[in-house]
């Protein structure tokens, strides 16, 4: 069980910060897409560069995880289709609501209960993906 | 305690989102939120419908973790942190917005023509919620991931294909921001 408060403690730093960012708004999504700020795109630029450098400093210095073992983040599959007709339809879905996955969960923490539609409906398209992955294409 | 209370800045944000990926690495472990979904899906009962949902979910219990805190965080940020202030939008956005018939912030972090418990009395406005998680839900596997699996921790490990998946969000993102919404709205 203590095993799991470090992630509660991940997971709750990360809800304060969406939160408090903004970032879970359906607001900042659409000025996001609009070009009529730069808020979003400075939290994901920075967010990219921390993330960037964090990874150079542990890759060079080979640092080890909590456990003693390299941290070693597996690259992601080659291809190009899924990525870009997937990244697409999810866009869609982005841009609509105005949550990605991760803000879907913390909104409805915050109470926001009409988010349950968009958690039922992310777990049927998740659904539909595990029933029709062998016939798409990739 | 304005540091508390107000919107925090892109930069302290970005830089804290990049410190909750990297303790995860350090855990031993890899930030991607939509992930959640596919365990969700196995605990619903998915596995007896597709192979996909054949896995052994409960070595992803720590990301559930990650997400019962994200949930919480959610609630005291929005309870205890808030101020009027909040949610200070390009006034042009607003304008935009308006004329769409969608209400302004005024310190809220989503509208109420949108997300008011009124909604449940509009199946269009149900039915747009239900195919926008569908959309996210479907495009986040197809892509292998979401914001933070591939626009964070794929971008901040130079993925290509991560590049690739980023900008099918932003194409998406754009065509229902600048073509569709105003047909739906």
């Amino acid at each position: 069980m203590m095993n799991y408060i470090k992630y509660l403690l991940v997971g709750f730093l990360f809800g304060i910060v969406l939160t408090k960012s903004e970032a879970v708004s359906w607001y900042r999504i659409y000025e996001m897409f609009q070009f009529q700020s730069f808020h979003m795109y400075g939290i994901i630029s920075v967010a990219i560069a921390t993330g960037l450098i964090g990874l150079q400093i542990i890759k060079r210095n080979n640092i080890k995880d909590i456990d003693g073992q390299s941290i070693v983040i597996a690259d992601k599959e080659k291809g190009s289709f899924r990525y870009w007709v997937g990244g697409l339809i999810f866009g869609l879905g982005w841009a609509l609501v105005g949550a990605c996955p991760g803000p879907i969960f913390i909104l409805i923490g915050a109470g926001f209960w009409s988010v349950i539609l968009i958690l039922i409906g992310a777990m049927i398209g998740t659904f539909i993906y595990g029933l029709l992955k062998d016939k798409l294409p990739n | 305690m304005d540091i508390v209370t107000q919107t925090w800045p892109w930069y302290v944000s970005g830089f804290l989102i990049g410190i909750v990926m990297l303790l995860l690495n350090y855990f031993g472990k890899v930030f991607g939120m939509s992930s959640n979904l596919r365990t969700l899906c196995t605990i619903a009962g998915a596995d007896k419908f597709a192979d996909f949902f054949k896995f052994d979910w409960k070595a992803q219990r720590w990301n559930l973790a990650v997400l019962a805190g994200a949930m919480l965080g959610g609630f005291v940020a929005v309870h205890y942190m808030n101020n009027p202030s909040n949610v200070d939008i390009n006034p042009k956005t607003i304008e935009q917005l308006a004329a769409l018939g969608i209400d302004a912030p005024n310190g809220k972090l989503a509208p109420q023509a949108l997300f008011g418990n009124q909604i449940f009395e509009s199946p269009k406005m149900i039915l747009i919620l239900l195919i926008g998680g569908i959309l996210i839900g479907f495009g986040s596997r197809y892509a292998g991931g979401c914001t933070s699996g591939h626009a964070i921790s794929g971008l901040s490990n130079l993925q290509i294909p991560s590049l690739k998946a980023v900008i099918g969000f932003f194409v998406g993102g754009l065509i229902m921001a600048h073509f569709l919404l105003p047909l739906i709205f």
